[in-house]
């Protein structure tokens, strides 16, 4: 392979990489929103919230995305196909962070809560200050584990026409007929970016001293 | 004749069907050491649950220092009224409590527990708060493990640290949960020991507790639970001098192996 046809595959890396971050902080935005729905006690946030969950969670990602590339000319919006394969992947893990949230949520010890009303929080500052880390430190491998699903979930985004890993080595299979050179660097390239990801994570759940007692 | 730290009238509690506090009826007087002792089910600790607020009673009134904790008499017979969020937190800031799974938040240190509520809720700066969580450390005996997360520590450890964590709001009543009964056996004599101190402080310290030698040496008062309803209220003296009461025999008899020894 010519330095010419590697610096395509790791600019369409370096394309994958960023898609799928910015995918995965709007869904977790999104995501928190859907989870606070879902965890309030009034039906009328609670219901849509679940919802949402079950569509977007029922329905094949790849199908989401064809469906929403379709649909935004219909509706009369005029995107870049990158801003429609945001959207698809954003809405699509921001069920899945939803659930993930919830569940760590749900998993602070009452115990824990009930400290913090001993001592006279108010529900906002319990929620500030001892829910949410605590929350957070819970979720944190399922959110390493959503991110890397989405990293890999972005290859199918190159069915909406964006220029990701996978179409690069696609493209570049056909124009040199060395489909098994080319998709073989593509898997590589995903799995050393999927590593880096979960070192990432066993290192920041290092740092934040998950607090699991012994 | 002061008002007592803890007045606690005609408290009933059920959890579905069942009820577990039938009728409870209890002062706590102040500056005193009141220990609550009952087999396993006798309500004693969905009592002092009920002193904290962290279980609603059913029906009754609890006070504290004259103040209704939860729910308010608004007299003429009416049925009780529920007190406000507000009202409730203020009230409860009379109160520390000690949990039998101590409960510290485990993504703060041992200081970062002690200080949070001085400066989230009081507001306080955090060098003043530091100041106040290092003095409260120093008295359970832990000086150098302000730093230290609750992991890091052992039960015993982590016990005193929730115990300097409630002292440092300068509770007028602090309340114990069962707060040796996770503790492996050569780790309760530390903590015992931080209560003993307190108990002579004069503080006003409400103990659910199963360690009888520690409550016959320390309680000014023994309440006995059994079966939700309180069987006993005296002076240790009284209530574990001869002739005892024939439940509470049956009791020391299953704990004599425990400390209770002591009394015999």
């Amino acid at each position: 392979m010519s330095t010419r046809l590697f610096e395509l595959m790791l600019w369409a890396a370096g394309k994958t990489v960023l898609l799928s971050a910015i995918s995965i902080a709007i869904g977790l935005a999104i995501g928190l929103l859907v989870c606070a729905a879902k965890l309030s006690p009034r039906r009328l946030l609670s219901i849509p919230a679940t919802v949402y969950v079950s569509l977007f969670r029922g329905v094949p990602l790849l199908v989401q995305l064809l469906l929403i590339y379709n649909l935004l000319p219909v509706l009369g919006i005029l995107v870049p196909s990158e801003v429609a394969a945001i959207a698809g992947l954003s809405l699509c893990t921001a069920a899945y962070q939803a659930e993930n949230l919830r569940g760590g949520f749900n998993s602070v010890p009452r115990g824990l809560i009930e400290a913090a009303d001993m001592v006279g929080m108010s529900p906002w500052q319990q929620l500030r200050r001892i829910r949410a880390p605590i929350a957070f430190r819970l979720t944190l491998p399922a959110l390493v584990n959503e991110m890397i699903l989405i990293l890999k979930a972005s290859s199918l985004i190159s069915v909406v026409g964006v220029i990701e890993l996978t179409r690069m080595a696609q493209n570049l299979s056909a124009s040199t007929f060395r489909p098994l050179l080319f998709y073989s660097v593509a898997g590589a390239i995903y799995l050393v970016i999927c590593w880096l990801v979960a070192g990432g994570g066993s290192l920041a759940e290092r740092l934040m001293r998950t607090g699991s007692s012994r | 004749m002061t008002r007592p730290a803890v007045r606690i009238r005609d408290v009933h509690k059920s959890f579905g069907n069942t009820e577990v506090l039938k009728g409870i009826e209890l002062s706590v007087p102040k500056g005193s050491t009141t220990c609550l002792l009952g087999p396993s089910g006798s309500g004693k600790s969905t009592l002092l649950r009920c002193i904290a607020f962290l279980e609603e009673t059913t029906s009754g009134l609890i006070e504290i220092d004259g103040d209704p904790l939860g729910f308010a008499d608004p007299g003429g017979g009416r049925s009780r009224t529920r007190l406000s969020a507000g009202d409730i937190r203020r009230v409860r800031a009379k109160i520390g409590m000690v949990f039998q799974q101590f409960n510290l938040w485990p993504h703060m240190t041992a200081l970062g527990n002690v200080t949070e509520a001085l400066v989230t809720v009081q507001g306080m700066k955090r060098s003043a708060a530091n100041e106040i969580g290092n003095q409260q450390l120093a008295r359970v005996g832990l000086s150098d493990r302000g730093h230290h997360y609750p992991s890091e520590l052992s039960g015993g450890q982590q016990q005193r640290v929730a115990i300097a964590r409630a002292l440092a709001l300068s509770p007028d009543i602090l309340l114990f949960d069962e707060p040796t009964a996770s503790l492996d056996p050569e780790l309760t004599g530390e903590v015992l020991n931080v209560m003993r101190e307190l108990a002579e402080t004069g503080m006003t310290l409400v103990i659910v507790t199963h360690e009888i030698g520690f409550a016959a040496s320390v309680g000014q008062k023994i309440a006995f639970l059994d079966h939700g309803k309180l069987l006993l209220d005296g002076p240790p003296a009284e209530i574990f001098g001869t002739p005892r009461h024939p439940r509470l025999e049956q009791f020391l008899e299953t704990y004599l192996d425990r400390g209770a020894a002591t009394l015999v």
